[in-house]
């Protein structure tokens, strides 16, 4: 370094120049100890946004447990709001529906998905695939919901004869299908965090591929695998726009699939653009079921990091 | 390239004179049996060859060192035994290598069954994150062993044989990874022991381990070469001379000499093998 320097005809004495340059160096000190403060700013809006956000939950919600009870409201089975009904089994039963169709859905084939890119596929196939399953979380929900309306309901129409235009079916397929990449592409990473050793070491003792992946592979990657279904049940629960599309308005407590449901998420979509009018009890019911919503994502979120924790595996 | 070339045709020579010594050794032992023959065996990463014809047969129930630089090829020549270097998608090999007079190269053979009857103890100790018994029972459950009785007696067995029952009979229950590096060096022993297998590959076991725990596990070799046959590979030479009853000495992909450990130690044919014996390079 001196000597390229020199080279160059002139002597520098790089402390000097340190030694110079401190003396200007108020400006950048400041800036030095005002960064952090603008950094903790930033962090604050979303803590401070949820906390707002959870205020007017609670503060709207107590608004209408004043005029309807919370025991009616847990335990009652009917809701038609428009006529006093406000018992939110119905809507619980059909988000759990559209749940479970979806995780029924997307657990097996994002599973199975991961293991081959994981396990199987070689590097030209999985750099194919997995940028195109990552595609499948970018269309927009609104997209998934007229897809499960126009094409995958006449499509399951003819076989299931008896199936309603509006179904729990079709709705909570197509969330599965649109969970797929959260469930797969997560499920990959914990798979291929797995040491290539501890695959040798199952192979070292004559285990077959098969027993590699479902002996070493899985639990070892397990944590991660149950987090990422953990995470991708929420997104379905908090799913919105397919099944205000695709399942139908009719608050519906059954599990029959086939029949028309509403969940949370439509009554609430259903209820803000309607007309309702504000201060009336349907408008407080708004929040009632949206707490009820943040409640269930909130516990599943808490389920995932807890899982993720407990079940590490160290390797 | 040259340099490689160069040597090819030096090795010739060299196997000339350190064939006989195999022969004479062969005489001495009434005709020690050979488990694993290796005849022209070449591998390619790609385009890249690894290994040059290499022949050189192991005998059955002894210490067989492989040592060499790094690069030279000695633990893509260990992986080659059980076929797991063809883990590596692009791996290519011509030869054959024959395991109790069967082709393990040909179609009909399994790997799975060959790796049950070639075993392998790897550089860094590599347990399941699973208790010490899941370990070791492992591969009995693999092959169909599930009864409680008998898994408990093959742990119990495959521990003591890898010396580590008396430190380990009251935590079977915890997971290897909380262990010390040796002690998990030796659960992956027991593990491999616990298939019940002919012969035991180790790629430089105890290279990632502390001197005391080395010394155990040197100890557990000799031990252990009363009923398993062993290829040992290491970057210690003293290693070598201390536990192995015959050494190869690889570099560049070929196998240069191969004999009667005190003899390449004290009497090296090669001046290769001297040089590196000597420190000289390496």
């Amino acid at each position: 370094m001196d000597k390229g320097l020199q080279s160059e005809g002139k002597m520098i004495d790089v402390q000097q120049m340190i030694e110079k340059n401190k003396k200007k160096k108020s400006f950048g000190e400041r800036i030095e100890r005002i960064i952090p403060f603008f950094l903790l700013l930033c962090a604050a809006v979303s803590v401070l946004t949820t906390v707002g956000i959870l205020f007017t939950l609670l503060r709207e919600s107590i608004g209408f447990f004043s005029n309807v009870s919370l025991f009616d409201f847990y335990t009652g089975t009917s809701w038609s709001p428009w006529s006093g009904e406000y018992g939110v089994a119905p809507l619980i039963g059909g988000t759990l529906l559209i749940t479970l169709i979806a995780t029924l859905v997307a657990v097996p084939l994002g599973l199975m998905s991961a293991i081959f890119l994981s396990e199987y596929a070689n590097d030209k196939v999985r750099r194919v695939i997995k940028p195109v399953l990552e595609v499948l979380a970018g269309i927009p929900t609104v997209v998934y919901g007229y897809f499960a309306l126009t094409f995958i309901t006449p499509m399951f129409q003819s076989f299931i004869p008896d199936l309603g235009i509006f179904n729990a079916l079709s709705g909570g397929f197509v969330v599965g299908i649109m969970i797929i990449p959260m469930v797969a592409s997560l499920s990959e990473d914990a798979m291929n965090s797995v040491p290539n050793a501890l695959r040798e070491g199952a192979y070292g003792l004559g285990a077959t591929k098969l027993e590699v992946v479902f002996k070493v592979v899985l639990p070892a990657a397990l944590s991660g695998i149950i987090a990422s279904i953990v995470l991708a049940i929420s997104r379905a629960i908090g799913e919105t726009m397919i099944v205000t599309i695709a399942a139908g308005a009719t608050p519906n407590l059954t599990f029959n699939p086939t029949e028309s449901i509403q969940t949370m998420t439509a009554f609430i979509v259903q209820a803000a653009t309607g007309d309702t009018t504000f201060g009336s009890t349907i408008y407080y019911s708004l929040y009632a079921v949206g707490m009820t919503l943040f409640i269930f994502t909130l516990v599943m979120n808490l389920i995932a990091q807890y899982i993720s924790r407990k079940f590490r595996e160290e390797y | 390239m040259n340099g490689v070339m160069e040597e090819k045709t030096n090795k010739k020579v060299n196997q000339g004179s350190a064939k006989p010594e195999v022969n004479k050794e062969g005489i001495k032992k009434e005709k020690a049996n050979n488990i694993i023959e290796v005849s022209d065996l070449n591998l390619w990463y790609g385009s890249d060859q690894a290994l040059y014809e290499v022949s050189m047969d192991v005998p059955e129930k002894q210490v067989t060192a492989i040592i060499g630089p790094s690069g030279c090829g000695k633990s893509t020549f260990l992986k080659t035994l059980n076929r797991m270097v063809e883990m590596v998608p692009i791996v290519k090999t011509s030869g054959s290598i024959k395991y109790r007079d069967q082709e393990i190269f040909s179609n009909k053979y399994k790997e799975e069954y060959l790796r049950t009857k070639v075993g392998m103890v790897f550089q860094k100790p590599n347990p399941f994150p699973k208790s010490v018994y899941d370990n070791v029972a492992y591969g009995p459950r693999i092959h169909g062993i599930k009864k409680k009785e008998v898994l408990d007696q093959i742990v119990e067995k495959s521990l003591k044989g890898a010396a580590i029952w008396d430190e380990l009979k009251d935590r079977l229950n915890e997971n290897a990874y909380g262990l010390s590096g040796g002690q998990q060096q030796r659960v992956c022993i027991a593990r491999a022991l616990a298939v019940e297998p002919d012969v035991i590959l180790m790629d430089e076991p105890t290279s990632a381990l502390d001197p005391i725990s080395t010394a155990k596990v040197e100890e557990l070799v000799q031990e252990l070469k009363e009923k398993y046959s062993i290829i040992i590979v290491t970057h210690n030479m003293q290693q070598a001379a201390r536990i192995s009853d015959k050494t190869a000495f690889f570099l560049n992909g070929e196998l240069i000499e191969f004999a009667d450990t005190d003899d390449l130690f004290q009497n090296p044919h090669d001046k290769r093998t001297e040089d590196y014996i000597t420190g000289r390079f390496g």
